[in-house]
């Protein structure tokens, strides 16, 4: 099968799109002390730290910050035959009446951010839960739509987008593989 | 790792790999314990028969808690009250097991091996429970997890064993989970309580046999006392259980003997002033009440990595 291999985002896109989006999320609830940013594991949660410094850094204010695993909410579980791991999640503050930001990587059909929606009220009744991605990929199969969004991506069904990143892969990249139609 | 088993019968040909599978599971379902709505959905639409052929109250509502959290639906059959009294075999109860669909049959029964004649029955995962003096995975699982809570890596860490082994599944189990996680175990009890071919020196690799408690505590990086079965007494293995309680119970001066905090366990129910002095069973060393706990979250995981084997897929 052919593989056509492009770069949508670089290492400086990277940093400018967490950047603009710290200053988004400060600019839409403006009370700091309600926004709590909480990652989707794996990727998100980087990405989450990244975008709590970032308000660090231009607010010189402190949000509290989490991780949720979202495998025992997924809708495949009895569908893929086997148990994926299951990490930790870890939110130890109350998201009651917070504003929650969502993180993740890609936003693709929805349904991880479907679950994780799931899984965030199991700790409580946030004010309102809002959705931050890098990139937008497009294919939903829920409504479900982003708040905040790093890079709009058109792509195929069949494209495999990857984030990269420097705590966890050693570089900061967005990269889209297009599989291309095995000809007969 | 990608867990494949479709049944837990019993621990002893498990890897290293699996056991740390399981018990990283179980950080994760500890979590979802503590949360405000402690109940994660993996299991919906899933029917889990717990069939308890044996007295027990804690393993029972352990894994009754343990599915429930997971959202599954929880049926129980119990010898007593049941048609097993009226002398249904288990083959019988096999069938009925099957014909009611349940998608994951946690069994104890008086008899060795009795899960895996159910297991070869029925298209339903089987999670052993207890079997007779044989094997009690999940016991063997909640006490490495909580054994690493408290110490660590295990790797190099010497666990004492005191007690009836014989007759104890406990204490298989746990030799079968410590063992491959690193640790060495010393049993302790009397001679006459311990495998004929342990005794004469036919042991496990990473398990040694020292008669005298007070040796084996020397340094110890923790202890389990297994619980003694006062029948046993009728039976002339033991002279009395005050003798037992004098020479192999476990007091305040001799646990002071294993390193400084090391912890003290027990798989309940206790029989204080037997094998435990009262002061030792809910003293600052005993985790005996984490061990409770951290039980409903073993399960937990269990059950979750079970629902992926393919008889439990839809369709």
């Amino acid at each position: 099968m052919a593989q056509a291999r492009a770069i949508l985002l670089g290492a400086d896109d990277v940093r400018r799109a967490i950047s603009r989006i710290a200053h988004e999320i400060v600019e839409r609830d403006h009370d700091l002390s309600a926004i709590a940013i909480v990652g989707i594991r794996s990727r998100g949660d980087v990405l989450a730290a990244r975008l709590r410094d970032a308000i660090h850094q231009h607010e010189n204010a402190a949000v509290p910050l989490g991780s949720l695993d979202i495998t025992l909410y997924r809708d495949d579980l009895t569908r893929i035959g086997y148990a994926p791991v299951v990490h930790e999640s870890a939110l130890d503050f109350s998201v009651d009446d917070r504003v929650v930001v969502l993180v993740d990587d890609v936003l693709f059909t929805g349904r991880t951010i479907r679950a994780a929606m799931d899984a965030l009220v199991d700790y409580g009744r946030p004010r309102a839960i809002r959705l931050a991605v890098l990139v937008d990929r497009g294919h939903r199969e829920l409504p479900i739509r982003a708040d905040f969004v790093g890079k709009n991506v058109p792509t195929k069904p069949t494209d495999d987008v990857r984030v990269h990143l420097v705590e966890v892969d050693g570089r900061d990249e967005v990269e889209l593989i297009a599989k291309a139609a095995v000809t007969v | 790792m990608k867990w494949s088993r479709r049944h837990v019968l019993d621990t002893d040909d498990w890897s290293r790999e699996e056991i740390e599978a399981v018990l990283e599971t179980t950080g994760a379902m500890v979590e979802i314990l503590q949360r405000p709505v402690r109940r994660a959905p993996p299991l919906r639409g899933k029917t889990v028969i717990l069939f308890f052929a044996e007295a027990s109250t804690r393993t029972r509502v352990s894994f009754e808690l343990a599915a429930k959290a997971l959202s599954a639906d929880v049926t129980n059959i119990t010898a007593s009250g049941s048609s097993v009294e009226k002398g249904e075999t288990l083959y019988d109860t096999v069938r009925t097991l099957q014909a009611l669909g349940g998608d994951i049959v946690v069994m104890r029964h008086a008899s060795s091996g009795a899960p895996y004649f159910v297991a070869e029955r029925t298209d339903a995962a089987v999670i052993n429970a207890g079997d007779g003096w044989h094997a009690h995975p999940t016991q063997g699982l909640l006490d490495a997890y909580t054994l690493r809570g408290a110490l660590g890596d295990l790797g190099g860490k010497r666990i004492v064993i005191v007690g009836d082994v014989v007759h104890s599944r406990v204490a298989r189990s746990d030799i079968n989970t410590l063992a491959p996680l690193g640790a060495t175990i010393t049993l302790s009890g009397p001679p006459t309580l311990m495998p004929t071919a342990w005794r004469r020196g036919a042991l496990p690799p990473c398990v040694t046999y020292e008669p005298d408690l007070d040796n084996a505590l020397e340094g110890a990086d923790g202890v389990i006392a297994l619980r003694l079965q006062k029948e046993r007494q009728e039976t002339g293995l033991l002279p009395s259980l005050r003798e037992y309680s004098h020479v192999w119970g476990l007091t305040e001066a001799r646990v002071a003997r294993m390193r400084p905090n090391a912890p003290v366990m027990h798989p309940g129910p206790m029989n204080e002033g037997v094998e435990i002095e009262s002061s030792v069973a809910h003293g600052p060393r005993s985790l005996v009440e984490k061990q409770v706990t951290n039980g409903v979250a073993v399960r937990m995981a269990l059950l979750y990595l079970l629902v992926g084997t393919p008889s439990l897929e839809a369709g």
